[in-house]
């Protein structure tokens, strides 16, 4: 990445999700008001009211693309945004509203909606580079802070930002966490997942939910075969491949398979 | 610390008397590391007492499975080698190497501080004391000396404890690396019910010994403890046939065997985290928002990475078949031409905490009974 100029212009644009990734940049605290000298807010609803007309240098996508508005909005975004960086789950893999990909989506609006007539949706859930060009995602259920806030960096330094790739088996083995799965036999996405979380839920003694998606050029199938060789339910084994990043290509056809199984 | 002595010198510990060698060493102001039960494993932490020691507890393992299990005796190192190793005191997943501040005058540079605590590890396998003298040569051998490794490891004290079993997937009698340990430690402990058969093998450890209070040794307590060591050398199951290893490797580096095992294997870099050899690392710079302040920080790093093998014209080892078969060959056989040595010593961590317990030996044992290059064996 060649830097943009002095203090970019920044905008923080939302689609189908929680708002739990845009927080985390004003979860940032200690060095929130740091960043926040470092680009200077166009647009970013959840901080402030103003609003600054594009274009934009960097554009923050949050949310999966779920409505024919939708689809039409993120080109624009697009057109307006120098670099456009996808945070989150939702944004990179369809997040857990991707699960509707598997469901017939006139079941839930009917069921939800009292007047289900006014209801717009599309019936799939996608990530954003499924419609427009990415110049770079940031993973995680949500993001980690320090990510993004190492994206900024990057950006407005011209540099590429470090966010490492490798599995959460590494991180969990340099704090001196026991391996989980071979230690106790429950089921952990860790040696499939990419890094970013720190490895919080096995140092919780949990098995990792693959919150930050798949890794880098993994064998799903050797892992989930091996578990269930070892005792897991296949049954158990897809929805723990469907979780935030069902929508992953690794994670989604991994589940297929074993739900075509089973 | 150790200063190899000649003479065999041994006497008896009783385990009433147990607890004054962790006195005697946290007096001597050294952190004493040993083995405790923390996460469903036995792992290495600081210790105060031999109370914290797994007394009573084993562990059983398998390719990809590990539990613990009660023992039906108070035996306080009644298991083999756990998850951790010795290396991630003598070389810390995370360092920093060196920082930057930026003044008025330009940057200032610093290194940081020599490394002031002094472990004493106790419980140290002969498979252990192999693996950091093979960390030995990478770090301190040759003109460039890893000063990190080599502060922690100069002060650092081994108290050594003898094998009296293996779990099947102990092969450290085909690395002839044990199970008995014959060099390399201060002191070493073989244990009995009733206490232990001391033995120095440093000056250091001869000294720290007569400060103990130990009682000379029978003829009965040197022959029981003899035959508590043989069953950890009966009881291997699993072997390794390094006969020619080095060539038979670096001839078969297209044997189909690559991808059949590159098609399970993970790239999760778990194998290369628990070996106590493997030393990669990364080094990476990190600065602070106004960029005033910089941290050059080395950080444990994997062959299995995407990113490890990553230069100016790109990925050199792009798939996971790629890194299996570096990791395996450097390990069993370039290692030979590097450093002079094996990098396996037998300990099986990469066999047990594989999460779909791929094994070295049987990946070698394939290449070997499929030679494509023997004139008399193989069938392809």
């Amino acid at each position: 990445m060649s830097a943009p100029a002095a203090r970019p212009k920044l905008a923080v644009f939302k689609f189908a999700s929680c708002d739990g990734c845009q927080l985390s940049l004003l979860d940032a605290e200690d060095q929130l008001l740091d960043v926040v000298g470092l680009v200077d807010i166009a647009y970013f609803l959840e901080a402030t009211s103003k609003i600054v007309d594009g274009p934009y240098d960097v554009a923050l996508v949050e949310g999966s693309i779920t409505t024919p508005r939708d689809e039409e909005r993120i080109q624009e975004i697009r057109r307006q945004s120098g670099y456009l960086i996808t945070i989150g789950a939702c944004a990179t893999a369809g997040g857990i509203q991707a699960l509707r990909n598997w469901a017939n989506l006139d079941d839930f609006i009917r069921t939800v909606y009292a007047s289900p007539q006014y209801i717009s949706s599309l019936s799939t859930s996608t990530a954003i580079a499924d419609h427009v060009a990415v110049d770079f995602e940031l993973r995680g259920c949500p993001i980690n802070q320090y990510q993004l806030i190492e994206v900024i960096q990057a950006l407005v330094a011209g540099r590429k930002p470090h966010t490492r790739t490798h599995s959460v088996c590494m991180d969990c083995k340099q704090q001196g966490n026991v391996c989980i799965t071979v230690a106790t036999g429950e089921p952990c996405l860790g040696p499939v997942t990419q890094s970013g979380c720190g490895a919080i839920c096995p140092t919780y003694n949990r098995g990792c939910y693959g919150c930050y998606g798949p890794a880098k050029q993994i064998h799903a199938q050797s892992l989930t075969d091996h578990l269930i060789r070892q005792g897991t339910a296949p049954a158990e084994m897809v929805p723990l491949l469907r979780n935030f990043n069902s929508g992953a290509e690794p994670f989604r056809d991994e589940s297929n398979r074993i739900e075509s199984l089973t | 610390m150790s200063t190899q002595l000649p003479s065999e010198c041994h006497m008896f510990l009783p385990k009433s008397e147990f607890q004054l060698l962790i006195d005697l060493l946290r007096g001597d102001g050294f952190t004493v590391v040993g083995p405790m039960i923390d996460q469903e494993a036995i792992v290495y932490d600081e210790i105060t007492s031999v109370e914290e020691l797994p007394l009573g507890w084993t562990d059983r393992q398998e390719p990809g499975h590990y539990r613990l299990q009660q023992r039906d005796d108070d035996a306080y190192f009644g298991f083999v080698v756990g998850p951790h190793s010795w290396k991630k005191y003598l070389f810390p997943p995370l360092t920093t190497v060196a920082s930057a501040q930026k003044t008025d005058s330009g940057w200032q540079m610093r290194t940081p501080d020599p490394e002031t605590t002094k472990f004493a590890f106790l419980g140290v396998r002969a498979c252990e004391l192999a693996a950091i003298a093979v960390q030995d040569r990478v770090f301190t051998g040759g003109p460039y000396v890893d000063p990190i490794y080599s502060e922690r490891r100069q002060q650092a004290f081994i108290i050594a404890v003898n094998c009296t079993e293996a779990a099947p997937t102990c092969f450290c009698s085909s690395m002839n690396t044990g199970p008995r340990c014959t060099s390399g430690f201060d002191l070493a402990l073989t244990e009995l019910e009733d206490g232990f058969v001391v033995e120095a093998g440093s000056e250091a450890g001869e000294s720290l010994m007569s400060r103990l209070s130990t009682q000379q040794v029978t003829a009965a307590q040197l022959a029981s403890a003899e035959s508590c060591r043989q069953q950890a050398v009966d009881q291997q199951s699993r072997q390794l046939d390094t006969e020619g290893i080095r060539d038979l490797l670096l001839e078969n580096l297209e044997h189909s065997r690559w991808e059949e095992v590159g098609s399970r294997c993970l790239g999760c870099t778990n194998c290369t985290m628990v070996c106590p050899t493997c030393f990669c690392c990364s080094v990476e710079d990190v600065t602070d928002l106004a960029g005033e302040n910089v941290e050059r920080n080395r950080h444990w790093d994997s062959c299995f990475n995407l990113s490890f093998s990553h230069m100016s014209h790109g990925t050199t080892r792009n798939t996971i078949t790629q890194r299996y078969r570096q990791w395996l060959t450097h390990k069993l056989a370039s290692w030979h031409d590097q450093f002079d040595t094996s990098g396996c010593v037998g300990c099986g961590r990469c066999i047990t905490w594989c999460p779909v317990g791929i094994d070295l030996t049987e990946e070698v044992a394939a290449i070997r009974n499929d030679d494509c290059t023997s004139e008399t064996g193989g069938t392809a």
